[in-house]
């Protein structure tokens, strides 16, 4: 049984740019019936462009939005249309890794407050003492020495951060992290670190990773879903996709990916290309 | 023939550390020549040091920098400014930015033309919607009458590699150009600088972390790691057969979608480190003359 199902998934938000100064807003929609299952442990890529609907994917399945439509059931629950009272005692289930851990590891709060939050949060410690043991366990795990336990935020480079982050998602054992263009900010070898770790750590937990990057996605995930205007237009097996992929934008995406090694005619269909949407 | 750009044996310290090593760097006219590295490695200090908007408390201590016969490492803000956006141009990584938010796209394309090239205000106008026309955005007349933020990312930064172009610089530093913007987009914009450069001559050094865009855009690379050149080369050369092992390390760790996921592999600990004792190494060097 899937541990995450969704189906005819749509998400439809008020189109504040075209609404009229009197007068109701139109709706865009930003989701159409999208369609996912997510079995225990497996791990899935969403990519697409920006505004394809990828991140917005993630934040309904999170539950951070509330679809306009469909269905979507999480450990065998219809968590589409809960109120936030019952959707709390299970948000420890799933935990989110942010794009930009500059901005989502608070401050004022050192490292080992900050991994111990969700603990105390859901009484999974007793006190401030046993989360700050808990800290320390959990810095391992993301391989950062002990001594970040009481360092800020701001005294870690972005690399260490994004590890404080994924160690925050890991804290309470979730059954699924949605990870959102976690890697973007990064450079190739902090990135390359940061992706062993996960393809280490990823066995526990179910992962959606939603990245723009598909060879990023190659390297982490088992499955891949392409999104393009808010429909999925293809999904299948990493290496399926990417070796022959069948939908047209699928082959779009992948020929404008400037691949490592000389291609001298790239360029040129690259124009002829653009030729042909402007026309 | 001597190289539009020769920047020799270059040590800068930013408040007295050293940020670049020893760089020795050329970019033929009419050349596209890839600087590679992560953050950190120097790589825009390289860009900076030549436009000579190096942070207050840089300071160059050793080599020179000869653009078009001249040394340039010590010009003084009089005899740089003429440089400037006329001789070599910037075409910045973030197109957010790098526009004056409160300024329509016209005057920060006149503004360029009448300074360097002496136009009136009339013929600036007219010349402006020819060099947006030659970016192919399309009814460059609207776009001219736009703020920033009305235009996407892919059209701003068409809109500043025509400011880059308007002059006919012989030398465009291009840092980052593509790195905000979407694949399909970051391959138009390629292909525009290309094509652009190929008409008109113009001599690239093109500054990136992506060996893919690398190998799509240069014909001559060089990569950068602790502020040292590691290797420099004709792509071909670079690509079928890298000489530094850092460059190698730095294929093997570019994830590749048509790749299985065993073959990448991250750049090793060990590596890094003998990397940056090589570069302590030369800080402690004795006094270079």
């Amino acid at each position: 049984m899937p541990l995450l199902s969704a189906s005819k998934l749509s998400l439809s938000l008020p189109d504040r740019a075209s609404q009229k100064l009197l007068g109701a807003a139109t709706t865009v929609d930003i989701l159409k019936d999208v369609d996912l299952d997510l079995e225990p442990g497996e791990s899935v890529g969403i990519v697409g462009e920006s505004g394809s609907g990828k991140t917005s994917l993630g934040r309904t399945l999170l539950r951070l939005y509330e679809p306009t439509g469909g269905r979507l059931m999480f450990d065998d629950r219809d968590i589409a249309h809960l109120h936030e009272d019952q959707l709390r005692p299970m948000r420890d289930k799933i935990q989110m890794i942010f794009q930009d851990p500059q901005s989502s590891l608070n401050p004022r709060h050192r490292i080992e407050d900050i991994l111990a939050q969700p603990l105390l949060a859901f009484a999974r410690v007793a006190n401030r003492q046993e989360g700050r043991r808990a800290a320390a366990a959990l810095l391992e795990r993301v391989h950062l020495p002990l001594n970040f336990a009481r360092r800020y935020p701001h005294e870690l480079s972005g690399g260490q951060r994004q590890r404080v982050g994924i160690a925050r998602a890991l804290a309470l054992e979730p059954k699924l992290i949605v990870a959102d263009e976690i890697l973007s900010g990064l450079d190739v070898s902090t990135q390359a670190q940061i992706l062993v770790l996960l393809r280490e750590l990823k066995a526990g937990s179910a992962l959606i990773f939603i990245s723009h990057d598909l060879s990023v996605v190659r390297v982490l995930c088992d499955r891949v879903l392409v999104m393009h205007r808010g429909t999925v237009v293809e999904t299948g097996s990493c290496e399926e996709v990417f070796a022959r992929p069948r939908h047209e934008y699928t082959k779009a995406l992948l020929s404008a990916i400037p691949l490592p090694e000389l291609d001298p005619g790239w360029i040129a269909r690259g124009a002829a290309l653009e030729e042909l949407s402007s026309a | 023939m001597s190289a539009l750009l020769e920047i020799r044996d270059l040590d800068v310290e930013v408040s007295g550390q050293p940020v670049l090593r020893g760089v020795s760097l050329k970019v033929e006219a009419g050349r596209v020549r890839g600087l590679v590295g992560e953050s950190g490695a120097g790589k825009t200090m390289v860009g900076r040091t030549l436009l000579g908007i190096m942070p207050g408390n840089a300071r160059i201590t050793a080599g020179s920098v000869t653009f078009d016969r001249r040394d340039i490492t010590r010009l003084d803000e009089r005899e740089r400014r003429p440089l400037l956006g006329k001789e070599i141009a910037l075409i910045p990584q973030n197109p957010m930015t790098a526009l004056n938010p409160v300024e329509r796209i016209e005057p920060q394309i006149t503004d360029v033309l009448r300074l360097h090239l002496h136009m009136s205000r009339a013929a600036a106008s007219q010349r402006a919607v020819e060099v947006l026309r030659q970016v192919r955005l399309r009814d460059p007349r609207r776009v001219l009458r736009q703020y920033p933020h009305e235009l996407s990312g892919g059209m701003r930064q068409r809109v500043l590699i025509a400011i880059a172009f308007a002059c006919g610089p012989k030398l465009i530093i291009a840092d980052e150009p593509t790195t905000a913007l979407d694949v399909t987009v970051q391959r138009h914009i390629l292909g525009l600088i290309k094509e652009l450069q190929t008409k008109f001559g113009t001599a690239i050094l093109f500054i990136t972390h992506d060996l893919g865009v690398v190998s799509k855009i240069c014909d001559d690379v060089s990569v950068i790691h602790s502020g040292r050149i590691l290797e420099s080369g004709v792509a071909t050369d670079v690509f079928a057969r890298p000489q530094h092992e850092y460059t190698r390390a730095l294929f093997a760790a570019t994830p590749r979608y048509d790749r299985p996921a065993e073959l990448h592999k991250p750049i090793s600990d060990d590596l890094t480190r003998r990397l940056w004792e090589e570069a302590y190494a030369y800080d402690a060097a004795p006094v270079r003359l």
